[in-house]
C-alpha cells in the first residue's frame, strides 16, 4: 500500500476505559473497527491520522440489545450481524436491506454501523435508515455519555458533532410505527457506492431520507408535510425536486440524482400503499 | 504474534498494521492470496477469518491475533472446490480463482444460484463471465432441485 507504516501507532484497546482514555489523551487518534474505509484511505496514500486505536476486542460493543422497547445497537455490529439478528429483523427490516447492500459478503463481515456513522459519509448505505427511524447517537468519552439524535449528528460534508474524545459506541432506535422501505440506486448491485439511496416509513405522519443528494444524508420535511397531508403523489413528487439540491461528482450529476429521486419516492409510495 | 495459519499455530512478526495480505505473502511465504485492487472492491485476496471470509487487503495484522486464518494453500490442492473449477475451467488467467474458491467456502450444501450469485457478489472476474465460476460451484455443492427444474 502507498502509506509508510513505519511512522503509525496501533493501541489495541484492553476496554472501553482504555480506549477513552487514549482518546482524551491523544486527540488526533482514529479510532478503527472493521477498517473498510480507514484502509482504502492508506491504500490511497491519505492516511487520516498516523495514530489508530483498534476498537475490535470490546466484544461489548457488538451486542445488539431490545431495552423497554428501544433497539440498541453496539457500534462494532457488522452487516452480517445486523442481518443474522432476529431482533433487526423483526424491528428495523429496513437496515437488513441497507446492510445486505452494503459492498459484498467480504465488507459486510467486516464493516460496522459505528463506521458508517462516524465515517459521515453522505453515501453512507445505513444512514437514511437511521435518519428515518429516528435514530439516536450515543456517545462516551471519559466524563460519561451523552445523546443525540441522528438527524442533529451530522453538520456537514464529513462533519458530525463528535468530539474528537468521544466514541460512537451505540445507535438507539425507538419503535417505529408503519411499513419501511429501502431502496440504493448505484451502478451495479453489489460492490457500489451508491448515487442515491432513500429510506421511508410509511405511517400517517411518513418519514423520508436520502443519502448522496447532499453534504449529508437528510431528511425531507417538506415532502414529508406534503403526504402527510394528502397531496397526490405528483405533487409530492415536485415537493421534492424542490426540497434537495444533488450535484455533479464522480459518480453521479445533479440531473440524475433528481430523477431518481424522484422516481424512488413514486416506487416508495406505490409499493407501501 | 500468534494465530493459528492453516490449521498450525504460528508466531509472526511484522508491523501490527501491515495488510494480512502483504503478511501472508512476504513474513509468511504464501503467495496463494492475490492482491487485486487493494481496496477491498474486488475479492481477490480473500481468506477465512474464524469462519468469515473477508478482503485481506483491509485487515490490519494485529487484528487477527489469536484467530484462525485460512488461506488457498489450505485447503491442501484436493479440494473438491478446486477440482471444479478446473473441471468447469471456472478460470482464465486465474488471479481471481483463490478468492472466488475462499470465498465459496462459506455457501452451505445445495445453494440456490441465487445465493451463489451473492456469496460471491464481492468478488470480480473480468475473465470468464462468471458462468463458468458458477458451474464450477454448483457442481461441487450440488444444485438445489428448484433450480435444476429451471434449466
Amino acid at each position: 500500500m502507498r502509506s509508510a507504516l513505519s511512522g503509525f501507532s496501533l493501541h489495541r484497546a484492553r476496554s472501553l476505559t482504555d480506549a477513552l482514555r487514549v482518546l482524551r489523551s491523544a486527540p488526533d487518534t482514529v479510532p478503527i473497527a472493521g477498517c473498510t474505509d480507514v484502509y482504502v484511505a492508506l491504500e490511497f496514500g491519505n492516511p487520516p491520522s498516523t495514530r489508530y486505536l483498534d476498537l475490535s476486542p470490546l466484544a461489548p460493543l457488538r451486542w445488539i440489545t431490545l431495552r423497554d422497547g428501544v433497539l440498541s445497537i453496539g457500534a462494532l455490529a457488522t452487516y452480517t450481524s445486523l442481518i443474522r439478528s432476529r431482533l433487526v429483523r423483526q424491528r428495523l427490516p429496513m437496515l437488513v436491506a441497507a446492510a445486505r447492500e452494503v459492498g459484498g459478503a467480504q465488507i459486510q463481515n467486516r464493516g460496522t454501523i459505528g463506521g458508517n456513522i462516524a465515517n459521515a459519509s453522505p453515501a453512507g448505505d445505513t444512514l437514511p435508515v437511521l435518519a428515518a427511524a429516528d435514530a439516536v447517537v450515543v456517545l462516551r468519552n471519559v466524563d460519561g455519555e451523552r445523546r443525540v439524535p441522528f438527524n442533529a449528528f451530522y453538520t456537514g460534508y464529513r462533519a458530525s458533532v463528535r468530539k474528537s474524545d468521544e466514541l460512537v459506541v451505540a445507535v438507539e432506535v425507538p419503535p417505529v410505527e408503519g411499513k419501511q422501505w429501502f431502496r440504493k440506486v448505484g451502478t451495479r448491485a453489489a460492490q457500489a457506492i451508491s448515487k442515491v439511496v432513500m429510506a421511508g416509513v410509511r405511517s400517517a405522519a411518513p418519514r423520508i431520507a436520502l443519502g448522496s443528494v447532499a453534504a449529508t444524508v437528510v431528511r425531507l420535511p417538506r415532502t414529508e408535510a406534503a403526504l402527510a397531508a394528502g397531496a397526490p403523489i405528483a405533487e409530492a413528487e415536485r415537493v421534492l425536486a424542490g426540497e434537495i439540491a444533488p450535484i455533479d461528482d464522480l459518480r453521479s450529476t445533479a440531473e440524475y440524482r433528481s430523477a431518481v429521486a424522484v422516481n424512488l419516492l413514486r416506487s416508495f409510495w406505490a409499493e407501501t400503499s | 504474534m500468534r494465530f493459528t495459519l492453516n490449521g498450525a499455530e504460528v508466531d509472526v512478526a511484522a508491523h501490527p498494521m501491515k495488510r494480512l495480505l502483504d503478511v501472508l505473502r512476504e513474513e509468511c511465504a504464501l503467495t496463494g492470496t492475490k492482491e487485486g485492487c487493494g481496496e477491498g472492491e474486488c475479492g481477490a485476496c480473500t481468506v477465512v477469518v474464524d469462519g468469515a471470509p473477508v478482503v485481506s487487503c483491509l485487515v490490519p495484522f494485529a487484528q487477527v491475533e489469536g484467530s484462525e486464518v485460512t488461506t488457498i494453500e489450505g485447503l491442501g490442492g484436493d479440494h473438491p472446490l478446486q477440482h471444479a473449477f478446473m473441471r468447469e475451467v471456472g478460470a482464465q488467467c486465474g488471479i481471481c480463482t483463490p478468492g472466488m474458491i475462499m470465498a465459496a467456502l462459506a455457501l452451505g450444501p445445495k445453494p440456490s444460484l441465487a445465493r451463489v450469485r451473492q456469496a460471491l457478489a464481492g468478488n470480480l472476474c473480468r475473465c470468464t463471465g462468471y458462468e463458468a465460476i458458477f458451474r464450477a460451484l454448483r457442481g461441487a455443492k450440488g444444485v438445489r432441485r428448484t433450480d435444476r427444474r429451471r434449466g
